[in-house]
């Protein structure tokens, strides 16, 4: 997967759980402050990826996934 | 008016009459009934397939992505409250939110969410479970929900008296206000619990009615074929303000909310007292809280859930403590029972009936039980000077809640 397939595919995720506009999402943008997804929005959005990327995000790496980037790398590593 | 007083400055609600308070009202007064068959699949194998469902689900109303972090209670409350909150016009008003409080209150709370989330850890596992299920679910949910939305510091309360919970949180907010921790309550109930197994529960109860073929007619307090109460859901909120608040920003008062009283019968779980002793001394309380006496209260505004032993039991009470004159009525006739929302929605129905003049009809009432010794207003709205109206409400667990209002 490329990084900007798997870009979308957070947008997707990030749409449904929490009605970010996909065009928003980019990979310098942060969940929280940019995008304005809220804590409890973030678990499903980490539970969405996981299923989606066919990757395990352990609950002690989540607070490192301050970005979309973050999140593409650490999914391109898995 | 003096400082201490409290008045009713918003109103809001959701029911199976409509989508605000004015559908609702033109329904009530037409003597609509919101009771329908239940279609859903569940519905099939229960005893009771009729209910009465919101006139307007949320889904309309609100946005899909709020609605997915929101049980049903809680989406309706918040809908309830934006209505009371732009008809009491606070939007601009500048309001001190250290100075603004919240009692809203539900008689079951998040059951669809619990039921629903307990399906997904029994067909996907724990993780699958939703991390918005504990405040979906749990009890103040819809009051602190409610308190996000307006900012609200002054404290967020969460009455729980079953079917009493509406009218309970009136009161609460009474005295907040009185005791002057606020100027301002957002003060209501919200139930939503048309699903299988509540239905299930207070159908093994034989609570319900099971008038299964004639929906419509299925809501019949004091008559005497009535079979048990009609599972109804929504919410109503008010917005109750110290006088001396509202008059300062000048805003316009539908009623006084004049007294209040709580009691408890320490009886029966779910039986009422027979002569209605318990919900009896909360009318004597209200009248004494307020200042009036029997013979001021010109309506009644009944609890009346059409249920055998309850509906007389209530009658017996209003005369004994208020005198054979007052004119009765029982809307949930028309709107079923909202359990934790019927007394704030049964507020709502006896401020407008006192700020108007108009008593809404107990409909379906053909053949009145002979120990029915009051005038109600059946079939039809009754026009007529209303100056002061008392609110009954009784929940299971022996709670009693009268509410007196007063024109302003």
């Amino acid at each position: 997967m490329t990084r900007e397939e798997i870009t979308a595919g957070l947008a997707e995720i990030l749409e449904e759980v929490a009605g970010v506009n996909p065009e928003d999402v980019s990979e310098e943008k942060s969940f929280t402050e940019d995008l304005d997804v809220d804590s409890l929005s973030m678990v499903e959005v980490v539970v969405a990826a996981e299923e989606k990327f066919g990757v395990k995000i352990p609950d002690d790496e989540v607070q490192n996934l301050k970005t979309v980037g973050d999140a593409v790398n650490f999914i391109l590593k898995g | 008016m003096s400082r201490r007083d409290v008045v009713v400055t918003g109103l809001g609600a959701t029911s199976p009459l409509g989508g605000d308070v004015a559908s609702t009202w033109d329904a009530m007064l037409a003597g609509r009934s919101g009771v329908r068959p239940l279609t859903d699949e569940w519905a099939a194998q229960l005893p009771v397939r009729i209910a009465a469902k919101v006139a307007v689900d949320p889904s309309e109303v609100l946005d899909r992505v709020r609605l997915r972090k929101l049980d049903r209670s809680e989406a309706l409350a918040l809908i309830a409250a934006a209505e009371a909150w732009k008809d009491a016009g606070l939007a601009d008003a500048g309001l001190d939110t250290e100075r603004l409080a919240v009692v809203v209150g539900s008689g079951i709370g998040g059951a669809q969410t619990l039921l629903a989330q307990d399906d997904i850890l029994e067909a996907s596992g724990p993780r699958r479970v939703s991390p918005h299920t504990v405040p979906m679910l749990m009890p103040n949910g819809p009051a602190a929900y409610v308190g996000l939305d307006y900012r609200a510091k002054a404290g967020v309360h969460a009455p729980t008296s079953a079917c009493a919970t509406g009218a309970e949180a009136m009161a609460w907010g009474l005295d907040i206000i009185r005791s002057g921790r606020a100027d301002v309550v957002i003060a209501g109930g919200t139930e939503a619990v048309i699903h299988p197994l509540p239905i299930a529960g207070f159908a093994s109860m034989r609570a319900m009615s099971t008038r299964n073929d004639d929906p419509e007619r299925a809501s019949r307090p004091w008559d005497k074929g009535r079979d048990g109460f009609v599972l109804g859901e929504g919410s109503a909120i008010v917005i109750l303000e110290s006088a001396e608040h509202a008059a300062a920003r000048g805003a316009r008062v539908h009623a006084v909310l004049a007294g209040a009283a709580m009691t408890s019968d320490g009886y029966d779980i779910v039986q009422p007292h027979p002569e209605s002793e318990g919900g009896g001394r909360a009318m004597r309380a209200a009248l004494r809280d307020s200042g009036l006496t029997g013979a001021d209260i010109k309506h009644v505004n009944a609890h009346a859930t059409s249920t055998p032993v309850g509906d007389m039991a209530e009658v017996f009470g209003v005369r004994r403590e208020l005198g054979d004159h007052p004119v009765l009525t029982a809307t949930k006739s028309m709107t079923g029972h909202l359990l934790g929302a019927a007394g704030a929605l049964e507020t709502i129905a006896t401020v407008l009936s006192v700020r108007d003049g108009i008593i809404p009809p107990t409909i379906n009432l053909d053949d009145p039980d002979d120990a029915l010794t009051l005038d109600v207003a059946m079939h039809k709205a009754r026009q007529m000077d209303v100056p002061a109206a008392l609110n009954n409400s009784f929940g299971f667990g022996g709670h009693n809640v009268a509410l007196i209002f007063h024109r302003a």
